[in-house]
């Protein structure tokens, strides 16, 4: 499907699924992985108190659970979930495995990332982007009507992790390497916006709102 | 001591269904005009299609979900049930291909559907092997019916599909657009080209054929498959609080969905229109339309002002 002229659809033409299709993608997804979700959330959390509590070692591993995700996801769910019914995100899944070298290389190689210690606005959105992706992300799909057996968690699922990932890279210094790590993540989530928009499903400003918390604390003056 | 009653899963349930029916349709061709839906035959060819289809843009994309693809196989049993022929797809849209092998497998139908697929990719070299990809999905020894999709590559496609049509590897071939993109190239290509069928996007209110590509079709002699009838739903749900008016009963049309379609194939140059759906009823409800009485021409210049004016 490479040389499909993709330039000559418009979003709509893009969206390739039902709104069933979509709730059974994340069900079946749940259901192939059951137990992983807690050992995700338990990881989640981990990493919750690492970005709280900062250490140069606990933010490379960190950065180092993310950029495993990215890998895991992009496999999982992207290339074998979603991709069959999706040929698009066969263009998806290069930049997946590309987010998680960023973080690889940004994150871990000559100095790495560097978390504040100190709270500040920057580190209060960026928290606050990490803590929702964990804790509160996978409810939404209580509202959406899906129930929790359609929830999205993280280290699982797409959004979750993109979001979570703007977290840290939201607060993360030096600007020079985090705001390469937002680029991908970020497009991760205009494109399901966009996606559940088209749906009509609720929600979809979240992850919207999600790129605009993130570039709000990364432009947020420093020491404010 | 009672025999035990065999099971009756719901793949036997689907192919009984489908038995069913064609013992209905078979004793008499004239019992089978009677019950079945009208058809129109595809412009010199012999072939008589269902004025009704099925299109499978993403009704049918549901991977390998095994809820979803039995779902899948019960509208297509009911379309068959109901005397439907046509089934169109493409490459494009995701497993839909699959699905419909799926459900051709289990009902057995490989005999009865006329298979409308498409291809889509810029290389014009990738062309037969993606057609021959799409087959094996299908399951179908041949397509009826091989579309270019969007006129992608059409000119290099255009000599493949007659290739295979010369060598007997398709029966019927076309091109295809949507959502009135491109009608001036397609009118180009059915002056030129050996087209046995053109699909476009035509409806009560997408209307832009009808000045040209339309009356091209009849005088060319060229088939047309009507896609995008309820405007992927956006039309239906548009007018679903909306009244029928009280004359929709001398066209017979009970519902929206059926008022729409009968607008669409008492065009006279419609082969066939191809709703696409999840639902068992409205499959139904989509080929109850193709029966008399269908609109003469004044009544659909009523149906479209009525449209309009909503």
């Amino acid at each position: 499907m490479g040389n499909s002229a993709w330039w000559t659809y418009r979003p709509e033409d893009l969206l390739m699924v039902s709104p069933r299709v979509y709730a059974r993608l994340f069900e079946l997804h749940n259901q192939a992985l059951w137990p992983a979700q807690l050992l995700a959330l338990v990881l989640g959390a981990a990493a919750l108190v690492l970005l709280l509590r900062p250490r140069p070692w606990g933010t490379r591993l960190v950065v180092a659970l993310l950029a495993v995700a990215w890998i895991f996801v992009a496999w999982a769910f992207l290339w074998q979930r979603y991709a069959p019914v999706h040929w698009g995100m066969n263009y998806v899944i290069p930049l997946f495995a590309l987010q998680a070298l960023l973080l690889v290389i940004l994150g871990n190689l000559r100095g790495g990332l560097r978390l504040p210690g100190r709270w500040s606005a920057r580190r209060g959105l960026g928290i606050g982007l990490f803590a929702y992706a964990l804790l509160l992300h996978p409810l939404t799909a209580l509202a959406t009507g899906r129930g929790l057996s359609g929830a999205e968690v993280i280290g699982l699922t797409p959004d979750p992790l993109a979001i979570a990932t703007l977290g840290l890279a939201a607060m993360a210094e030096p600007a020079r390497r985090a705001w390469p790590l937002l680029i991908i993540p970020g497009l991760w989530c205009l494109q399901s916006g966009l996606t559940l928009e088209l749906l009509g499903e609720q929600g979809a400003w979240l992850p919207l709102l999600a790129v605009a918390v993130a570039l709000a604390a990364r432009l947020w003056p420093r020491d404010a | 001591m009672a025999k035990p009653l065999p099971t009756l899963s719901r793949r036997r349930l689907l192919r009984g269904m489908l038995s069913a029916a064609a013992v209905m349709a078979l004793p008499a061709g004239a019992l089978a005009q009677a019950s079945g839906p009208l058809t129109r035959e595809l412009p010199g060819t012999g072939v008589a299609l269902p004025r009704v289809g099925l299109g499978s843009w993403i009704t049918f994309n549901v991977g390998d979900d095994p809820v979803l693809l039995e779902a899948c196989t019960a509208v297509m049993a009911a379309f068959f049930a109901a005397g439907g022929r046509l089934i169109d797809s493409s490459p494009m849209y995701g497993s839909s291909q699959a699905t419909i092998g799926h459900a051709l497998k289990h009902l057995e139908a490989v005999e009865r559907v006329y298979a409308a697929d498409k291809v889509w990719t810029s290389s014009p070299a990738e062309g037969p092997a993606q057609i021959e990809a799409s087959r094996r999905e299908w399951g179908v020894p041949r397509f009826d019916m091989l579309q270019i999709h969007n006129l992608l590559g059409w000119e290099g496609h255009l000599e493949t599909l007659q290739a295979m049509k010369a060598a007997g590897e398709v029966r019927h071939l076309g091109i295809t657009t949507s959502h009135g993109r491109r009608h001036d190239e397609v009118e180009r290509i059915m002056r030129r080209a050996p087209l046995d069928s053109v699909q476009l996007t035509y409806n009560i209110v997408d209307r832009e054929a009808e000045q040209r590509l339309l009356p091209l079709a009849r005088e060319r002699g060229i088939g047309v498959i009507a896609n995008r009838p309820f405007q992927q739903k956006r039309l239906i749900r548009r007018l679903a609080d909306k009244p029928l008016p009280p004359w929709a009963a001398e066209i017979e049309a009970t519902t929206w969905a059926q008022f729409i379609l009968k607008y669409i194939i008492s065009h006279p140059a419609i082969t066939c229109a191809i709703p696409a759906t999840t639902q068992v009823e409205h499959v139904r409800e989509n080929l109850a339309a193709a029966r008399e009485p269908l609109p003469d021409d004044a009544m659909r210049r009523r149906m479209a002002d009525y449209v309009r004016g909503l």
